[in-house]
């Protein structure tokens, strides 16, 4: 029980032994690490953008887009699989989103905290913590088999709304949540309703990040294949209604490179898919920025 | 044995309420303010009471925050509420208004009327009572939109209007909140770009375009600095004329310069704040009676 005289501090850091380094090298080396961990990340991500871009944008032609694919995807375009993922992902985004921001709403607009809140949460989180695969096969026995769906953009999009409804409500409560609550009462104290409140005064301030959370589960809609491939199926036709059965670029990508069909394909269909992302995010920043900057 | 007695008192508080409506009938109307009386027991005489509480209590959860707190309120006069941080003046200013509504366990017993109705009866519509008593807030908060959608935010809730009647509500409102001559060119730029102090004055004429009866405002010059806050007093004493001001503020110089009332709150030993003094500001803050007020207002504590 001696006192410890190393646990001493001195203010100018000049105390000899008693710490290793002064707050300033502290300092130092906690930005360095800091910055060092952002421009890997950065690296990381560049290197992957660059090596399936400059594989696959060589690939990249009309008839690429333009044509359905021939001799398994040997040749031919993937003009198929581009609209099975438009279609897959628009089912599931339109069930997704009104439900998942519908959530959000609730559960920080009309509740009070208390145990059904946290049931809710507590569901919503332990959905999003479920491997996708799971989601397939939850998707293919539910929806293809129970429901008689088969594999279709149906059951595709239905299990994808599944998986990304956890993503949308989290991000979209969040975003809810920064809204400051002094717009609320401000609101309310001028007469407004609940709802007049929440339309004309949360809304639009919470807007970005509610697009923020769609988007994420845009994405992921995108870029899914195991749960697609259990519910959505393979076939290379043009879908011809929500109830026949296609492929999504992310599943023929899938194929074509597990089974060794034409890994120079696989490249151009990834860096299609990486580049309908990033249109898609910068549509819907566009978006949100016009109904921002019209509120403002 | 005191869950019967309890019932009882709020039995009686209510009844006494009700009572107490038809005693109004006795009170003389008068334009002057200044000749206010209060009687010991806080009722004026001599002028309309607007707003009235009456042995009024509101708890948080199981914490006592206002304790019987009876208070006449007189119509087209300004009444300030002053007491040190925490003893409870935002709490009782938000009673009128019911914010108190917004959080989850607040819960008010004894009355509270408006033109002598009882405004936390089941059947009071809180909308309605909002749209009459308007609130400007402590820091300058307007919403992240055009001058011009800001002002017009309360009217376009209560109905549509097409935009040359927004316009004119608009204009009525600023010019009344002495905020015209200084926004009137630019009615579509953000609200954000206002200095602090107009933007305060613009959330004065937001309230002003719902054309309430009552304004309550909480500290609305604690964030300004001087010169904006003279602004907002002058503007004031204008509406005073026509609208009923309750007031919390920090500011006694303040509480001096614009209040026709004034009332002071502090805390109990046991944390819930109580109404210390009631009375004509000149007479609060030159002869108060109670020792403790004169120890707040001279600084002595609090």
């Amino acid at each position: 029980m001696s006192v410890n005289n190393t646990r001493m501090v001195s203010f100018d850091g000049t105390t000899p032994k008693a710490r290793r380094l002064n707050a300033r090298q502290t300092q130092a080396i906690a930005k360095a690490t800091i910055w060092a961990a952002a421009v890997l990340v950065i690296l990381i991500l560049f290197a992957i953008i660059f090596y399936i871009l400059s594989k696959g944008i060589p690939e990249l032609d009309w008839e690429f887009v333009s044509e359905i694919p021939s001799d398994m995807g040997r040749s031919g375009g993937i003009l198929s699989p581009i609209i099975g993922t438009l279609a897959v992902t628009a089912v599931a985004i339109v069930i997704a989103a009104p439900l998942g921001v519908g959530t959000a709403f609730y559960l920080t607009e009309y509740t009070y905290e208390g145990g059904i809140t946290r049931i809710i949460r507590f569901g919503a989180e332990s959905l999003a913590g479920i491997p996708s695969i799971v989601y397939g096969l939850f998707g293919f026995i539910f929806f293809v088999i129970y429901l008689k769906l088969g594999w279709s953009i149906v059951s595709g999009g239905l299990t994808l709304a599944v998986m990304i409804l956890p993503t949308i409500i989290r991000t979209s409560e969040e975003a809810i949540r920064t809204v400051p609550q002094i717009y609320r009462e401000v609101s309310l104290s001028l007469g407004g309703t609940r709802w007049q409140t929440i339309t004309r005064a949360v809304v639009p301030s919470a807007l970005p990040g509610i697009a923020t959370g769609v988007i994420l589960g845009i994405g992921r809609c995108v870029a899914e294949t195991a749960a697609v491939i259990l519910t959505a199926g393979s076939a290379l036709r043009i879908p011809t209604s929500i109830f026949a059965p296609t492929r999504t670029m992310a599943v023929h990508f899938y194929i074509l490179a597990r089974e060794g069909i034409s890994m120079e394909r696989a490249y151009g269909t990834a860096a299609l898919l990486i580049i309908l992302i990033l249109l898609i995010n910068i549509v819907a920043n566009i978006l949100v920025n016009r109904f921002v900057a019209r509120g403002r | 044995m005191l869950a019967v007695s309890v019932l009882l008192v709020t039995g009686s508080t209510l009844a006494g309420c009700s009572g107490e409506t038809s005693w109004k009938t006795e009170v003389l109307t008068s334009m002057s303010v200044k000749i206010n009386t209060v009687l010991p027991n806080n009722r004026l005489v001599h002028h309309n009471t607007k707003l009235r509480t009456e042995r009024v209590s509101l708890y948080y959860g199981t914490f006592r925050a206002l304790k019987d707190i009876s208070l006449d309120i007189p119509e087209h006069a300004i009444t300030a509420i002053i007491g040190p941080s925490g003893c409870g003046k935002s709490s009782f200013l938000r009673l009128f208004n019911r914010m108190n509504d917004l959080i989850t366990r607040a819960r008010v017993e004894g009355c509270v009327e408006l033109d002598g109705v009882h405004i936390y009866e089941k059947s009071t519509d809180v909308v309605e009572l909002r749209k009459r008593v308007g609130m400007v807030f402590q820091k300058p908060n307007p919403f992240p939109m055009s001058v011009f959608d800001n002002v017009s935010f309360g009217p376009r809730q209560h109905g549509r209007k097409s935009r040359g009647e927004l316009g004119d509500i608009v204009e009525k409102s600023l010019k009344l909140a002495a905020l015209w001559d200084e926004v009137k060119e630019k009615l579509d730029q953000s609200a954000l770009a206002l200095s602090g102090g107009q933007q305060q004055r613009l959330c004065i004429a937001r309230v002003l375009a719902v054309e309430p009866e009552v304004i309550l405002m909480d500290e609305p010059c604690s964030a300004l600095d001087p010169v904006a806050t003279l602004k907002i007093e002058d503007l004031m004493t204008n509406l005073a004329a026509n609208y009923t001001i309750v007031i919390v503020t920090h500011n006694m110089q303040q509480a001096a310069r614009v209040s026709d009332m004034a009332a002071c709150f502090l805390m109990d030993p046991d944390r819930s704040g109580v109404l210390v003094e009631y009375g004509p500001t000149s007479q609060i803050f030159t002869n108060p009676k109670d020792k403790r007020t004169e120890d707040y207002i001279t600084g002595r504590f609090g």
